[in-house]
């Protein structure tokens, strides 16, 4: 091998076919023998370096989705002609499109960057939103929000302590100097998750339906232009192998540069502008951004979804490190940068554009007669392949699945032995000691650090039930979005606990006054490899996918991020569901709280005495097992139909979901994000304890004025949906049944003190 | 309003600016037309006012409005502030202002070293800039405040010059959000003509996207002051 000081010779095309036997280091790129033996038989000769590295990063499990395909082809089976008629893109394009009226159309999606933020927690969440926002703008939308869902190990541990700041403020930092509105997501603290954090992140984009965009290279002599930052050697790796040695195998590692990327939002705000502006003049035929595996993906992508070749000449790209091999080019995962096929008359203008935002952009190929992606360097070919074996045509795997027998220990585990508080002073105790606890606790500490308010339209965004934003200024048409997973309902069920997931997700959209539309999906879970985390996965596809069908919304996309464990220790499977919503008037949605004093409260759904799985077993007991709530498709359903007919209609002064903490902690949020206390009576006939800390599903807690509120309660009755009158917004305590009333003051302490008192007070 | 009526007022878009769409927007809602500047051109476009709104101009590199207060719109709009022309420095505006010498002090880190994003309870120290005629001292307002580097910062001789002169525009009450000295949000050239503040009155236009309609007052004021001009 050659030394590191000076730029070694490729390994040309010619130079592997004449060295058939030369060793590769295909196992550290994370290739299996077979996998190898496969893209020799492709070629019909050994793959250059460069052809190593692409295939090695495109056929990664994150790139190739190998475990997952044989399961994910099931939402497309369930997927029926009248779900699909309001979406105009879905799974396999960057995001999935909806048509939400009005000729508007709106993009979204989530992703995780799991591995990164927990290594490097500022840079990696950071990332993880330049990322899915590069993922919206490749449709041709603006985009226009973003939410991050975060699960993290116990909040008091020390881990949680280094990695949790470091991501809320990775995710403020680079969303807060991109101008897009943070408007929701989640923050979880489980066991489950320490070593291994979820950091999931979503966007939402709209446009004009006509300005939709798809990845494809067409049209012979079209250029290919590399735009945005310069190429390093940043993110090498990432993808396969986190902390890979550099790819010419002489293993010195001097040129190693962290395999996590790095972040530059500036960059990226530029970007978008500059990428909007080439959209309206009308000057690119096809537009791939680069994420996972840089431009290996985005030139196999675009010429594999073409009609023709390409060739790219590395030469061109624009490098910010001197000495950088071919594989490196290809597989540097350098941030905010996006590829684009012009016409060769439109080039001109479209480098003016880049000009006038001081964009660099630069012709690096263009779009050839044939079928071959040829890629030279320094004169010589070093890369010749069919781009669809790269992209699409990589392995798959029927990994073994099989329910492990610990399962049936876990469901036998119920939570009926529990000893449960009964004294009306208990119970008291118990509200408070849950409404301070990690996760049920007020966010702002998190969401505070995130800018919702920038471009103006956020109607809604944390502590709502879902982020809500104006689409367009002169109809007042806008979106709602939630994203939600229990995943410990998961554990126990994972076909219900991903329904579950579904459901919430759904009633929080309803809840906020939208006609729940699609969903889209980032499903963390465990090694591929252990079949009980398959058994697992596929349990939760075909729950979402059934659920989806039931409820007539379809999946437009998703991700799936394996791998998230610690040793031999899974990670709760964490499906997290994401939902969007469509509202004709945003001036319509409705907000959580209490506000109006007298207005009627009334609890909708129906109560069970379901604790399998809940927040009051993991706070007071430490316990998971049994079985979670049920779940009823149908009547969740008609719940969101009431609710999003009643809040078009303006009878609703608030409406909140019931889920998480059960009754008691949906009267302890709506009280304090309202400012208004409330008197009630528990529903008659139902234990005290049940009807506060019960987690049935399918329920929402909502406020009318006096006046409406027989009338109300007809209409939910003649809905199918049961309606129970709890008593009245007012005062400043929350008075429940023959519980000691709780001043708003002490509540407000226990709620909002836990956050600032474990990572510091943001103010001072 | 007929007396305001076709008042052109300024919004500068710098590469990395994020609120121009909101500084508009609000520009709109005070009954004037918005007119887009940008960062790169030596021409105001014959504006009655002018709006530096807030974001990351340059990705707030090397300090944050540095670069931003040496772009060439910004010798223009020195040169207007010269004259009179009312100008507003809104977050990141208001760095750029300090930077480029036409508002005293500086903005450094929050001393929790937090982003912080808040609806902020402000007092209304002074009506008597251009930008806030349509005030009354002493009012209370809430504006969302969304920064990092909202710590405003200046020598005693300077604080006392602002207080002796009334030139503390905005005050926080209810909390210092971000440890600035003299719990000061905004503060005024000394003709009242510059105004710069920390929060956001562009986000706090409509009840339906901010937590009140306080800070429309900010863009009517200045329809007045710029036909008085």
């Amino acid at each position: 091998m050659v030394p590191d000081t000076v730029t070694p010779p490729a390994d040309t095309v010619e130079h592997a076919a004449a060295s058939p036997d030369q060793p590769q280091p295909y196992r550290e790129l994370g290739l299996k023998d077979d996998e190898y033996a496969r893209i020799r038989e492709i070629l019909g000769r050994r793959p250059t370096d460069a052809e190593l590295a692409m295939y090695s990063v495109m056929w990664s499990e994150h790139c190739s989705y190998k475990s997952s395909k044989v399961h994910l082809k099931y939402f497309g089976e369930t997927t029926t002609e009248a779900m699909r008629e309001k979406m105009l893109a879905g799974i396999g394009e960057n995001a999935g499109v909806v048509d939400v009226g009005d000729g508007w159309a709106v993009t979204f999606k989530v992703e995780s960057h799991n591995h990164p933020s927990y290594v490097e927690p500022y840079q990696g969440a950071a990332t993880g939103v330049g990322g899915i926002v590069r993922d919206i703008m490749a449709m041709g939308a603006r985009p226009i929000a973003v939410a991050d869902p975060l699960r993290f190990g116990p909040a008091d541990a020390p881990d949680t302590a280094r990695v949790l700041p470091g991501v809320v403020s990775g995710v403020g930092g680079y969303g807060n100097c991109l101008g897009l509105p943070n408007v929701g997501g989640e923050v979880v603290f489980d066991e489950g998750y320490a070593g291994n954090p979820l950091v999931n992140a979503l966007c939402v984009g709209s446009m004009r339906v006509e300005d939709l965009h798809l990845a494809f290279a067409s049209g012979t002599g079209n250029k290919i232009i590399l735009f945005g930052a310069r190429t390093g050697l940043d993110g090498i790796g990432g993808v396969s192998v986190l902390a890979s040695e550099t790819f010419d195998g002489s293993g010195t590692g001097q040129k190693k540069l962290p395999s996590v990327q790095v972040g530059d939002p500036f960059t990226e705000k530029v970007l978008i502008e500059c990428c909007l502006e080439l959209f309206h003049a009308g000057l690119v035929v096809g537009i791939q951004d680069l994420g996972g595996a840089g431009l290996s993906c985005a030139t196999s992508e675009l010429a594999s979804a073409g009609d023709g070749g390409m060739h790219i000449d590395l030469d061109a790209v624009p490098l910010r490190a001197t000495g950088m091999t071919p594989a490196e080019i290809l597989s540097s995962e350098s941030q905010e940068r996006m590829c684009a096929v012009v016409r060769p008359e439109d080039v001109d203008a479209f480098m003016a554009v880049c000009r006038k935002w001081d964009t660099l952009a630069t012709v690096i190929g263009e779009v050839t007669d044939g079928d071959r992606l040829v890629i030279t360097w320094h004169g010589e070919t070093v890369v010749d392949v069919p781009p669809r074996t790269v992209a699409h045509d990589g392995p798959v795997y029927h990994r073994p699945v099989e329910r492990s027998a610990t399962q049936d220990a876990l469901i036998a585990d119920s939570p009926d032995a529990l000893p449960r508080p009964a004294a009306p002073s208990e119970l008291r105790d118990e509200i408070l000691r849950m409404a301070a606890s990690p996760n049920l606790c007020s966010r702002a500490w998190v969401t505070d650090q995130y800018d919702r308010y920038v471009r103006g339209n956020t109607a809604s965004a944390q502590p709502a039930d879902a982020g809500v934003v104006r689409i367009d200024e002169s109809t007042g048409r806008g979106i709602a979005v939630a994203t939600d997973c229990n995943a410990r309902f998961v554990a126990l069920d994972p076909y219900t606990g991903a329904q579950l997931a579904l459901a919430e997700a759904y009633r929080n959209v309803a809840t906020s006054g939208a006609v729940p539309a699609a969903v889209t999906n980032c499903l963390n879970f465990g090694s591929p490899e252990d079949p009980h985390v398959m058994w697992q996965f596929s349990e939760a596809v075909r729950g979402l996918a059934d659920g989806c069908a039931a409820l007539g919304i379809p999946v437009t996309g998703g991700n799936v991020s394996f791998y998230n464990q610690t040793g031999d220790r899974a990670i709760l499977p964490t499906p997290v569901i994401g939902v969007l919503g469509v509202i004709d008037d945003v001036a319509r949605r409705v907000r959580s709280g209490f506000t109006g004093e007298g207005d009627v409260v009334v609890l909708l759904g129906t109560t069970a005495d379901e604790l399998g799985g809940s927040e009051w077993a993991h706070v007071v007991h430490g316990h998971l097992g049994g079985r979670p709530p049920a779940v009823d498709l149908a009547a969740e359903q008609r719940l969101g139909a009431l609710l999003a007919a009643a809040a078009a209609d303006g009878v609703l002064t608030g409406s909140h979901d019931v889920s998480d903490g059960g009754l008691a902690q949906a009267l302890v949020e709506a009280s304090l994000v309202g400012g208004c206390g409330a008197a009630v009576e528990l529903p008659a006939g139902l234990d005290p304890f049940v009807a506060l800390f019960s987690e049935s599903a399918g329920r929402a807690l909502v406020t009318v004025a006096a006046s409406d509120a027989d009338a109300f309660l007809v209409r939910a009755a003649e809905a199918g949906v049961p309606g129970v009158r709890l008593g009245t917004v007012g005062g400043d305590s929350l008075a429940i049944t023959d519980l000691p009333a709780i001043p708003l003051g002490e509540l407000r302490a226990a709620w909002e003190g836990t956050l600032p008192a474990l990572f510091g007070s943001a103010t001072d | 309003m007929s007396e305001t009526a076709g008042m052109r007022i300024g919004v500068i878009t710098f590469p990395g600016t994020l609120d121009d769409v909101d500084a508009a927007r609000a520009v709109r809602y005070a009954g004037a037309e918005p007119v887009a500047l940008w960062h790169g051109d030596h021409d105001l476009r014959g504006v009655d006012a002018v709006v530096v709104p807030g974001g990351f101009s340059y990705g707030d590199y090397l300090r944050a409005g540095a670069i931003a207060s040496l772009a060439p719109i910004m010798t223009e709009v020195i040169d207007g502030a010269r004259r009179g022309l009312p100008v507003l420095g809104i977050c990141n505006g208001f760095q750029i202002l300090c930077e480029a010498g036409l508002l005293p002090g500086a903005l450094v880190r929050n001393a929790g070293l937090h982003f912080v994003c808040r609806d902020q309870r402000l007092r209304v120290e002074s009506a008597a800039t251009a930008w806030t005629s349509r005030y009354t001292a002493g009012d209370e307002i809430v504006v969302p405040l969304k920064s990092g580097e909202g710590r405003y910062v200046a020598d005693a001789a300077t604080l006392g010059e602002l207080e002796a002169e009334g030139r503390v525009v905005f005050r926080y009450t209810g909390g210092n959000p971000n440890g600035a000295m003299s719990d000061i949000a905004g503060v005024a050239s000394a003709d009242g003509r510059v105004v710069g503040l920390m929060p956001h009155p562009e986000h706090a236009i409509d009840a339906l996207t901010g937590p009140s309609t306080d800070g429309l007052g900010l863009f009517t004021s200045v329809l007045t002051a710029a036909a008085m001009a």
